[in-house]
């Protein structure tokens, strides 16, 4: 079963993902070079996508910014899949116990931070950086991907099958590890293509106020924020890397829906009905 | 029994969420005073500034002063500003507050019946229209959005002021002035919550109770009316809950693009300058805000639900 | 004239035809009862006939309800018949009320829908409508949370019934519901019918139940109504194949060879088992007794069956005698063994588990060798896993084939006989069966019925035998006990059990079993 959206998604998140390793080897023009003299040109055979205010091209800027915006993302959600799932997970096996409730407490209280206020205290100490928003970002994925496991496995727990497994004697370690996350990782994965593409959307705006990744590292966010003072005279420079976040946002987003589809044929049925 | 519980819990996450702040500025930096002042400080400058803090005390007494503090609506004084905190604060969240609000009541209003026809229409041309749409709207920053809302609306047609904030004297020309951003956090969310509604009211339509009223006699239009709307409410108020939180981030973010002097200015202003004390007490004030709408929202769930009513 | 009258009623989704040409004939105030096993269509002809049949089924044949031709009437007309001339009852009662809204509202809702009624006399009415169904003691502004099963199943029938229609459809009204609850219900039925001169269309797996209830019957087999008679002519003089059959598995006595050894195998002395209770503010609310005070043996080769409701303790007990829950007293014993939450592998090793859902006993990803060979993990040396798993998957009927294949290759039975192929893997000295067969069909449950007394035998295995199903017990076991509210109140030889009942709850549950009538399938 693989649907328009699995294809068109994984296009658009693929064409990124190209673009952001392909900045290794290659870029149109070198990120790093100022040309004062070719500042804000229009999109052109050479400059592809234009120039910004020193002159750098942007096509190439995009391509660099990619990197960043993927590694960001990528990072934080393995961050959040990595603590978050244990943590579902250990809370699942000791439903009601004391360890659940103090799991779920903790998630509830990350909540009510949302990842900008994460960065704004971790910015004031050590100062801006992508690290910052890799952290950030990461620590507000934990309570997803925990609430999402337990959920999950809960449900799964009460399943006659993980009843057989416990009179053959296996311990609440080794049934999550063999029956509960191989039934609920098509969840994850699902989940994980989402808060991938939220955390391009949260790296963008904290880059956008200063306190994601810094000069000379380029990035989407930063993109913006340069470009606004600018919008009326070269409104280009906001155009494309808005609509970079955009389209790799929305490619993550069609990924995921198309996922869901693959991996939970009910609802397809439910669909067809 | 819900509404007790749920206070509880509301405390609780307060008070770890104040010591969670308190350590992360106070504790973690080592000595806050010298931290403010940066490496060239005078060592008198610094233990001025020690004093005047009152980072002589103890780490626990300190602590008590500042949520003591709190809640007695004194958050210290601003070491750059050299004024209350509760000063800088006190206008700046009359506009940050009031435009998260804005913005979670225009994502409801946008979402319930784009969600609800697409729900209605599953299948047709309408929910594939809307969920195309949606699907678009959440991938667009709110930020980059607003930029090109000031482009057309302020610069272009000139219907409206670029940026800046009138003040509530004259509330008409406040809310003219928040309705840009607030459409701009908006519309990302309402495309979320009308997925959400969508998919609330799909599953609903799908419970035995619908099928009982059906064969009652009631029309397909009838059970969504008189069953499946409030009971696809119950998912739908979490992500309400969820979304402010959102919301608040968002504007702190979206002021940027508006020139409005909110919390998000500040704080801004108050890490470069390094106001250690501007930093704690106004994201203590916004984690508050998350905590209380969330309470809020959890108290709505049991209006809502009768078995929540015990 | 005919109270309803379906004639070549067909339904298909796309190009598979669900129902061929059923065709049935109702007269007033008649009970006709349309049995089958599960999809044979049963269910799909009453919502034919209601015309709620999901998106994307057409419906051709016709339907005339009173003399009046339903099957041509827009939506709109049809939603003025539906509560008014004909009324439904659905199997589940937990979730077919809305939880949101007061149970009087929603029976005063069909009384206002067709009636011009205010809210306030629409109430009034539906306090009536549930004082009629036996509901005198709860107010209106109870919430379908607040009620049992039993209570919510008459409100869902007060709904139906609030502006007395004609004809009364009910989908398994009773087979969420236990014996003596069921037997109320269907008694309130009957009561109904009578009252009111209503049809009423009983849908039920149930042969027993329809014996009782029915006038007329109609089989259903795959879509089609393969016979229809009386009562008596269908049961007791099947004309069809298939009826024939059904009817022979539904009282199919397995042969047994009972060899009672004087190995206790199994050992239970007044074990007692809380729960805490439910979770207050500060502390919680008192525990609850699930289990108070049991104590039985089990030899080997015995077939031990424990008959109970819901809520009688009885799936705690098994909990805590599976070693995965801990007894607050009392101790069980397996061999000279004490086995509780920390019980030693070996001995956890004796006592093996076959569950009630074929279909959530296995986890879908692993294949069929896997799962079979999971209770592996019990010994310190296994066998060859394929090997072990290819013998056992014959010895219950399987070929060794299907140890490579996933779950979902299989039916509810052959899962259930794969089930007993890993409770069966590593020879355990008892198997406790958990309402094993009773999500099966009758002439599949027979099947597996006969092949745990063959498996009995020949490996000389105990079972433990717990069931609501006191008709399927008695096929099974030696002895058996009774239990109710956490203790057993009797218990002796099975035949003894069943025909002289000493216990006055024993008698209830047998009075409220529904049996079929003597010389069936003889």
């Amino acid at each position: 079963m693989i649907s328009r959206n699995l294809i068109l998604g994984g296009v658009l998140s693929g064409l990124f993902a190209v673009l952001a390793v392909l900045s290794f080897v290659w870029t149109p023009f070198d990120v790093e070079t100022l040309s004062i003299p070719d500042r804000m040109l229009r999109p052109s055979g050479t400059h592809w996508l234009g120039t910004d205010q020193l002159g750098r091209d942007i096509f190439s800027m995009l391509m660099v910014g990619a990197r960043t915006s993927l590694a960001v993302a990528l990072a934080s959600v393995v961050i959040g899949m990595g603590v978050g799932v244990p943590l579902g997970l250990t809370a699942a096996a000791r439903r009601d116990g004391l360890l659940d409730d103090v799991i779920m407490r903790g998630n509830d209280l990350i909540f009510a931070f949302p990842s900008i206020l994460i960065a704004i205290l971790f910015t004031a100490l050590v100062g801006p950086s992508v690290w910052n928003a890799i952290l950030a970002i990461g620590i507000f994925n934990i309570p997803v991907f925990a609430r999402l496991s337990r959920g999950a496995a809960l449900s799964l727990w009460s399943r006659e099958y993980i009843m057989a497994a416990r009179v053959a004697g296996k311990g609440a370690a080794r049934i999550s590890a063999e029956h509960i996350l191989p039934n609920i990782a098509n969840l994850l994965i699902v989940q994980g293509t989402i808060q991938f593409s939220v955390g391009i959307l949260v790296e963008a705006a904290l880059s956008y106020v200063g306190l994601g990744a810094q000069p000379p590292l380029p990035s989407w966010g930063r993109m913006l924020a340069d470009a606004q003072t600018l919008i009326s005279l070269a409104p280009h420079m906001a155009l494309f890397p808005g609509l970079a976040i955009v389209l790799s946002v929305l490619g993550l987003n069609l990924m995921g829906d198309g996922l869901r589809d693959v991996f939970d044929p009910k609802l397809k049925r439910g669909r067809a009905r | 029994m819900h509404v007790a519980r749920r206070l509880l819990s509301l405390v609780l996450t307060l008070v770890v969420a104040s010591v969670l702040i308190f350590c992360v500025i106070e504790v973690l930096p080592g000595d806050p005073a010298a931290f403010m002042l940066g490496m060239n400080a005078q060592p008198e400058a610094v233990d001025a500034l020690r004093a005047q803090m009152g980072l002589d005390a103890g780490l626990v007494s300190r602590y008590f002063t500042w949520a003591g503090g709190l809640l007695t609506g004194d958050f210290g004084a601003s070491y750059t500003y050299r004024v209350p905190v509760a000063e800088l604060i006190g206008d700046r969240v009359w506009v940050s507050l009031p435009l998260a609000l804005y913005a979670l009541l225009l994502s409801t209003i946008i979402a319930f019946p784009i969600g609800i026809i697409a729900a209605m229409r599953r299948g047709k041309a309408a929910d594939y229209g809307i969920m195309g749409a949606t699907q678009l709207g959440i991938a667009i920053p709110n930020f980059w959005f607003a930029m090109f809302l000031v482009v057309i609306f302020a610069i272009n047609l000139r219907w409206v002021r670029a940026g800046g904030f009138p003040g509530w004297e004259d509330p008409l020309a406040a809310i003219g002035a928040l309705t840009l951003p607030a459409i701009a956090l908006a519309l990302p969310q309402a495309s979320i919550l009308a997925r959400i509604m969508r998919s609330a009211l799909i599953d609903t339509l799908d419970e035995d109770y619908v099928r009982t009223a059906r064969a009652k006699g009631l029309s397909q239009g009838g059970v969504v009316r008189g069953h499946a709307l409030r009971n696809a409410m119950i998912p739908v108020l979490t992500i309400i809950g969820l979304q402010f939180s959102f919301l608040l981030a968002g504007a702190i973010i979206i002021e940027n693009v508006f020139y409005l002097p909110g919390l998000g200015r500040l704080l801004f202003q108050a890490i470069n300058q390094r106001d250690l004390i501007v930093v704690e007490s106004t994201v203590m004030l916004l984690v508050m805000a998350v905590v209380v709408v969330t309470f809020l929202v959890d108290m709505a769930y049991a209006i809502v639900d009768p078995r929540l009513r015990r | 004239m005919s109270l309803l009258s379906v004639q070549n009623l067909s339904v298909q989704i796309g190009s598979v035809q669900i129902l061929r040409d059923v065709s049935l004939e109702m007269a007033p105030g008649q009970v006709l009862g349309l049995v089958g096993e599960s999809g044979s269509g049963k269910s799909m002809t009453a919502l034919a006939i209601m015309r709620l049949l999901a998106e994307g089924m057409q419906a051709s044949g016709s339907i005339v309800l009173q003399g009046e031709v339903l099957d041509t009437l827009s939506e709109r007309q049809m939603c003025m018949r539906r509560g008014r001339n004909v009324g439904m009852v659905f199997q589940e009662p937990m979730t077919a009320l809305n939880p949101l809204h007061t149970i009087g509202d929603q029976v005063a809702e069909t009384v206002r829908l067709h009636t011009k009624t205010g809210r306030r006399a629409a109430l009034v009415r539906a306090r009536e409508v549930l004082d009629r169904v036996g509901l005198e003691h709860i107010g209106l502004n109870r919430f379908p949370h607040e009620l049992s099963g039993g209570q919510r199943q008459r409100v869902v029938i007060a709904c139906a019934i609030a502006l007395a229609p004609k004809l009364l459809i009910a989908d398994e009204p009773t087979t969420a519901l236990d014996v003596t609850t069921q037997g109320e219900i269907l008694e309130l039925l009957r009561r109904l019918v009578r009252e009111d001169g209503m049809g009423l269309i009983l849908i039920t797996h149930d042969l027993a139940v329809v014996a009782e209830m029915a006038d007329e019957i109609a089989v259903m087999q795959t879509g089609r109504v393969v016979e229809r008679g009386s009562v008596d002519d269908v049961l007791l003089r099947p004309q069809h194949d298939y009826t024939r059959a059904l009817l022979a598995a539904s009282v199919h006595q397995p042969v047994r060879q009972v060899r009672l050894e004087s190995e206790t195998v199994l050992q239970v002395r007044d074990v007692r088992r809380s729960y805490p209770g439910a979770r207050r503010l500060i502390g919680r609310a008192p525990p609850v007794q699930a289990v108070r005070g049991i104590s039985f043996d089990l030899k080997r080769g015995e077939n031990l069956g424990l008959v109970g409701e819901s809520g009688s303790g009885k799936s705690t007990l098994a909990r805590a005698l599976l070693g995965l829950e801990p007894v607050q007293s009392g101790e069980i014993r397996l061999g000279e063994y004490l086995m509780d939450a920390d019980a030693s592998r070996a001995l956890r090793r004796r006592i093996g588990v076959v569950f009630q859902d074929p279909f959530g006993s296995f986890d879908p990803r692993w294949t069929v060798e896997r799962l079979v060979a999971e209770p592996f993990h019990l010994l310190d040396n296994p066998p060859p896993r394929r090997a072990a798993v290819e013998e056992v998957l014959v010895s219950v009927g399987m070929k060794a084939s299907d140890a490579d294949r996933h779950i979902h290759a299989f039916s509810g039975g052959q899962r259930q006989r794969i089930a007993i192929a890993r409770a069966l893997i590593i020879r355990p000295d008892i198997i406790l069966l958990d309402e094993a067969v009773s999500a099966l069909d009758v002439q599949v449950r027979a099947q597996i019925l006969d092949l745990l007394a063959e498996l009995s035998a020949k490996y000389e295995v105990s079972y433990l035998f717990i069931s609501h199903d006191l008709s399927v017990v008695r096929a099974i076991t030696d002895r058996v006990m009774v239990m109710q509210l956490g203790q057993i109140v009797e218990s002796g030889e099975t035949e003894q059990v069943f025909t002289a009942p000493q216990a006055d709850y024993t008698r209830q549950l047998l009075a409220a079993t529904p049996r079929l009538p003597e010389g069936v399938a003889n």
